[in-house]
């Protein structure tokens, strides 16, 4: 007898209820209810009212499903679309699983002494500041001397791939929303769903849909998550471009394109650089999550740390991602101060 | 005076900001004023029926106070703001009908524009600025580079070429801006408020660049300002806005000795007359009885008249160009002309 048997009953539904009774495996509730057994009164006191949930509602009308229908619902429904998907999705994201490999291939066999000579280079290149070239070669070399170094670049190589894809990608969004209203009102939605689901969240549909060797598979979550940034400053960046310059550069004649090229590009290029800091930063955040699903890098060591209890080797591989996250900082913030003493107009 | 060919010409203009402007223009059309639309339909009437005739090589003078449409006005003789209805005629042609590569080829190769707040690009030089407009047809820096620092030279900015523009004060950013728009080698010029940004003494020594460039260069000029000294000194024709539509129209001096209107009378009020007003304007054909003191030029203001007068009261002066009289000047007139004319308005 359960609660709301009275409300079927008087709605008169009790043969629509009863009619495709089939024993459905016990709920747990129903298994707690038979092992306390007893009081069987029928009369509930209303202290212990429960909500009409679907649960609660099953108890009394048998052809109401229950809430794990509902979530197992949900599981085969997309498996059942799995396939389908997967026939679309894999061709397409095939690319992102060869650049992960071969990056983290490259950055890790190439020998350290020249891999680090190269990070150094590019450092300078984006940076143009000795300090910050010292810095970054202090990281590294402090890195590899614990050892850290193969992982060390393990992360770099997935965060380099990453990040490119997501400026690769975001910013031509950021152009495009900027310039429609419309496409701004549907992508922003998108966007802060994106940026408010745990990052966890990201990884259960995509377990299901590749397998968890593909490199795309953490490849996708990092993307999805870190690319948030750079589309919306992209997009900030440019709608705050002065009024009077794109005023002016309408009046001599120039085209769109022109326009976009040589206006708003340069001068929305401070904001846009301040989007990629921020896809870097965030990229790094996930790919220690994304080592849940065999994202290789220093992510796994703390995984291992948290696993096995084994706090030196947590401790130390986390302190390696805060120094790695330290140096990407500094080196991004060094170009995008460039930029800005080159146009200190603001 | 010679008639110049008429180069821009603007015909029955109407534009009314809001949803539904056709609505709204039959309404003003039926002689609804600015403030009624904007309580009754929430629509702003920008401008309102302006019709003006644009001369070539002569500097046309836009003058209203804040909100009066100058600047809407402006924006539709390049069409950066499309009227509700109404022609625009550039040498006869209505732009209005024109498709986007023509309107483009107009604002690239003969409408070039300076704007109140400089808009100079901030990642460019100052020579990159100037060739702007060149750099915009498709020019090479090495096509445009010494047009750019020609005219760089000519308003003053020599040795600057490689400065960025926010390293240099607002003055020379407007020499800037002077610079990128001769370098378009356009024939009209566009200016809006161009020198309302800068102080007083720089503002003295633009406006006297702009005459000295327009002597040697004779563009056709629409300058905007809201500021009467500066339009009557720059003026050859000037029309005055207020609330979107022309309350006058003429000769600066023509308008400053018969105000029309109690708006343009207050306007006026303050003005430094004998400083202003010129012999040409107020010179009469018939010949004095007396004899004559002297000669005066057509462009001597009153003020110069006075003093080679010497402050006596009965002398007549003869104007000549050249070896040519074309009037004479009595110091009674003189004195006529520095008081305001009763006139059948009542000015408050
Ligand atoms: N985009 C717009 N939408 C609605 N109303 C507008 C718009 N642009 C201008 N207006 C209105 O048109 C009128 C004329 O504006 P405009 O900018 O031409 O004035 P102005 O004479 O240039 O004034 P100022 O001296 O302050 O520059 C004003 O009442 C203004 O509110
Ligand atoms: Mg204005």
């Amino acid at each position: 007898m359960a609660t709301y048997d009275g409300l079927f009953d008087t709605l008169g539904l009790r043969d629509w209820c009863d009619t495709d009774a089939s024993d459905g495996p016990m709920s747990m509730a129903d298994l707690m209810a038979r092992t306390q057994g007893g009081d069987e009164a029928g009369t509930t006191a209303l202290r212990d009212l429960p909500f009409p949930s679907l649960d609660a509602l099953h108890d009394a009308c048998n052809a109401i499903p229950q809430t794990r229908d509902l979530t197992s619902g949900l599981e085969t429904g997309f498996l059942g679309i799995r396939d389908a998907l997967r026939v679309v999705v894999d061709p397409l994201t095939q690319p992102l699983s060869w650049a992960l490999e071969n990056t983290l291939w490259v950055m890790t066999e190439t020998p350290w002494w020249i891999m680090i000579p190269l990070l150094l280079l590019a450092t300078w290149a984006v940076g143009r500041s000795w300090k910050i070239v010292g810095f970054v070669a202090a990281i590294l070399a402090g890195l590899a001397f614990v050892d850290h170094y193969e992982v060390a670049m393990q992360t770099l190589a997935i965060i380099f791939v990453c990040a490119f894809i997501c400026v690769l990608f975001g910013v031509p969004i950021g152009i495009a929303m900027s310039r429609s209203d419309r496409l701004q009102n549907v992508v922003t939605p998108i966007l802060d769903l994106l940026q408010t689901l745990p990052p966890f969240v990201y990884l259960i549909p995509l377990i299901f849909l590749f397998s968890v060797t593909e490199p795309k598979l953490y490849g996708i979550a990092v993307i999805l998550y870190a690319i948030v940034p750079v589309v919306r400053l992209t997009n900030l960046g440019i709608r705050l471009v002065d009024a009077d310059v794109i005023e002016a550069a309408d009046a001599f004649g120039m085209t769109k394109s022109q326009k976009l090229f040589g206006v708003q590009i340069p001068l929305a290029l401070p904001n846009i650089m301040a989007g990629v800091n921020q896809t870097i930063m965030m990229s790094l955040a996930m790919v220690v999550i994304a080592s849940m699903v065999s994202a290789p890098g220093l992510g796994i060591l703390v995984l291992r740390g948290i696993r096995n209890l084994e706090l030196g080797v947590g401790l130390v591989a986390g302190l390696g991602i805060v120094v790695l996250a330290i140096a990407l900082d500094r080196v991004t913030k060094a170009s995008l101060a460039r930029i800005d003493a080159s146009q200190a107009n603001r | 005076m010679t008639d110049k060919t008429v180069k821009v010409s603007i015909r029955h203009l109407y534009k009314i900001f809001g949803s539904d402007p056709q609505a709204a223009l039959t309404r003003v059309r039926d002689g609804m004023s600015k403030a009624e639309l904007l309580d009754k339909t929430s629509h702003v009437l920008g401008l309102n029926d302006i019709n003006v005739d644009m001369h070539e090589g002569r500097i046309t003078v836009i003058m209203g106070l804040s909100g009066s449409g100058k600047s809407t006005l402006i924006r539709h003789l390049n069409r950066l703001i499309e009227p509700t209805a109404g022609e625009i005629l550039v040498n006869g042609e209505d732009i209005l009908s024109w498709n986007e590569q023509r309107l483009r080829k107009l604002r690239r190769e003969s409408m070039s524009m300076v704007f109140q707040k400089f808009a100079l690009l901030p990642h460019r030089t100052v020579l990159e600025n100037a060739g702007m407009a060149m750099a915009t047809r498709g020019k090479s820096r090495r096509d445009y580079e010494a047009e750019a620092r020609k005219w760089l030279d000519r308003v003053g900015l020599s040795g600057q070429d490689d400065q960025y523009p926010h390293q240099l004060s607002g003055g020379m950013q407007q020499r800037v801006g002077i610079a990128r728009a001769l370098t378009s080698n356009a024939d009209i010029m566009l200016m809006d408020e161009a020198f309302s940004a800068l102080d007083p003494l720089i503002r003295t020594d633009m406006q006297d660049l702009l005459l000295e460039l327009q002597e040697e260069l004779h563009k056709t000029i629409v300058f905007i300002t809201h500021d009467l000294d500066e339009a009557l000194k720059l003026a050859d024709h000037l029309v005055i806005l207020k609330d979107g539509a022309v309350v006058q129209q003429g000769e600066p001096q023509e308008i400053l000795l018969n105000p029309s209107d109690p708006y343009i009378e207050d306007f006026v009020a303050d003005i430094n007359r004998a400083r202003v007003l010129r012999a040409r304007s107020i010179m009469t054909d018939r010949p004095p009885q007396g004899e004559i003191a002297g000669d005066v030029a057509p462009t001597d203001n009153l003020e110069s008249v006075i003093a080679q007068a010497e402050g006596a009261l009965d002398r007549t002066y003869r104007v000549t160009r050249g070896d040519e009289a074309l009037g004479y000047v009595g110091m009674a007139d003189v004195m006529q002309a520095l008081v305001r004319r009763p006139s059948g308005y009542t000015a408050s």
